[in-house]
């Protein structure tokens, strides 16, 4: 049982606050560091990975800190976003050097083992730069894992991955969250922490936004006011039908788009109204378009909640 | 801990001798062995020439050079392209890792350049008054102190490989040659203080006693490690976002 515990921890480059007074903790299963591009969430990897102090605060392992402590990587397991890696090596050079690093007794076997869990052998004795996307993924996985560790980090591990090979690193993670591994991966895309993690961190402009499983954090989103930029046969009557329902805050007839620019606040109640209104007064609905669904925008609100 | 990990060091002998790399390394090398061919078929055995091309090209020219390719490449592309994060992430002393680094970077430029300027001196004259051998010894010393000269470089700066070469070829090469000032602050002098005492009486001089040369190498050599091990303990690697 590994915890990663990240205290009060602001990061700054020059006058750039990249971190801001976060506070987490992260254990053993399956968490998702969400958040939108720039967030602050790299650099919250590099610094439980070790590769960056924390400005101010601490982040610790199991109680000892991780910067300046070569030791916590006999724990850590690390997949970087970066790319480079050695691709003069075949793929199994490459793992046998990662265990043979971490001083290992039988660095052949662990390369083995390790190459067979990402289901990698098949390929093992070819170049690492002859390797896609996705095989270069499987193995610095394979490298990560080698020595067994008890927390994994991966920062943006679905980049650029197709989607077979995306629930195929999905499976192994679930797995080693199972394990009782402390498994954390970032990502920008809300589906993708749907999917995998069973508790999740919310990073935006380096504040720690929110926290918790899924179903919480769906809630937060689904639960704010939704926009909707909607064109239709007859705006002023759809207008006027629509603000007699308890489920619209507000509609606002935007002239010069020939359109209605309309808030819900009951998400479900709303996509049902809506439908229902335009077939009772016989309009026509030329677009309905959600205007604020980017993932930044619910991130903004999330921050604002 | 110790100093030397053979695994960082394969991996760093792979990305030396990589088969680009390897050939830009076998050019130098090549080239003083072809005229030193040369020179020997038309010339004969001749001290003053031999003295002028493996003082004038061999340490001048050829082994700063050797130098700044294997010394900035044994860590610079490492750092460039992240792929260092694999040996940083690991429970070794970020000071074995510099080491074992410079170890083989010292190996590889004494054998891409002392080893071709004995060779070279041998054709040329045969060693007479010890010429080759003075030379080769002044090389190895100096692919010491410049091996961690620009190691340090290649953990200092991205463009390492431009600031070595300019050193390599201002600096040493012009100015080492021309301002009487600058020698005392190179590292070729350093080597030919060495040479001057294995040489033949006045083939070599140097403007640099032998102590203070010992000890200007040796400080280098020392000093360059110790930076380049405090720059990879805080190495950042946020390159992005």
């Amino acid at each position: 049982m590994t915890t990663l515990t990240i205290d009060r921890t602001s990061r700054w480059f020059g006058n750039v606050v990249a971190v801001n007074d976060v506070t987490m903790e992260i254990s053993p299963g399956v968490t998702g560091l969400l958040g939108p591009n720039g967030a602050g969430k790299s650099t919250l990897i590099h610094m439980m990975g070790g590769f960056l102090a924390p400005s101010t605060g601490s982040v610790t392992l199991d109680g000892a800190p991780i910067w300046r402590n070569e030791k916590a990587y006999h724990e850590i397991g690390l997949v970087p976003e970066r790319e480079g890696m050695y691709d003069f090596l075949k793929g199994h050079e490459f793992v046998l050097a990662n265990a043979e690093l971490h001083g290992l007794a039988d660095p052949g076997a662990a390369a083995r083992r390790a190459l067979a869990t990402v289901d990698m052998e098949h390929a093992q004795d070819r170049r690492i730069s002859t390797y896609s996307k996705g095989m270069r993924q499987r193995v610095k996985m394979a490298s990560a894992l080698v020595h067994d560790p008890s927390v994994l980090l991966l920062d943006e591990p679905f980049n650029g991955m197709d989607p077979r090979q995306r629930m195929h690193l999905m499976d192994l993670l679930r797995k080693m969250g199972d394990d009782g591994r402390t498994v954390l991966f970032s990502s920008h895309i809300l589906e993708e922490v749907e999917q995998l993690a069973s508790h999740i961190e919310v990073i935006v402009a380096g504040r720690h936004a929110a926290s918790g499983n899924f179903r919480k954090i769906r809630r937060l989103m689904t639960d704010r006011p939704h926009r909707y930029l909607v064109r239709s046969s007859d705006d002023r009557a759809l207008a006027a039908a629509l603000i007699a329902d308890p489920s619209t805050a507000g509609i606002e007839v935007d002239l010069g788009e020939h359109a209605l620019r309309v808030q819900a606040v009951d998400f479900t109640r709303f996509t049902e109204l809506l439908p229902r209104v335009a077939r009772e007064q016989g309009i026509r609905l030329h677009t309905v378009s959600p205007s604020d669904e980017s993932l930044e925008s619910v991130f903004s609100y999330l921050v604002a909640a | 801990m110790s100093a030397y990990n053979p695994t960082v060091a394969r991996l760093t002998y792979r990305a030396l001798l990589g088969r680009r790399r390897a050939l830009t390394l076998c050019v130098l090398p090549a080239l003083l062995l072809a005229v030193a061919v040369a020179v020997r078929a038309m010339v004969g055995a001749d001290d003053d020439v031999t003295a002028e091309l493996l003082g004038g090209f061999a340490l001048a020219t050829m082994v700063p050079l050797i130098g700044v390719i294997a010394g900035t490449g044994a860590i610079g592309p490492e750092i460039d392209d992240g792929s260092v994060v694999y040996l940083l992430a690991k429970p070794l002393k970020r000071s074995t890792i510099v080491s074992t680094k410079l170890i083989v970077a010292i190996g590889v430029t004494v054998v891409f350049s002392a080893v071709p300027t004995l060779v070279a001196g041998f054709v040329l004259n045969g060693n007479s008054q010890q010429l080759a051998v003075a030379y080769a010894v002044a090389a190895a010393v100096a692919s010491v102190a410049y091996s961690a000269l620009f190691l340090l470089l290649g953990t200092v700066s991205r463009h390492a490989v431009v600031i070595g070469l300019v050193y390599a070829l201002v600096w040493e090469t012009l100015f080492g040659s021309l301002v009487p000032g600058a020698r005392t602050l190179s590292v070729q002098q350093w080597a030919l203080a060495l040479a001057e005492r294995i040489g033949g009486d006045g083939m070599i001089t140097s403007d640099v006693g032998l102590p203070l040369a010992v000890v200007l190498l040796a400080a280098v050599t020392a000093g360059g490690a110790w930076w380049a091990g405090q720059k990879l303990r805080t190495l950042t690697l946020a390159g992005e976002g």
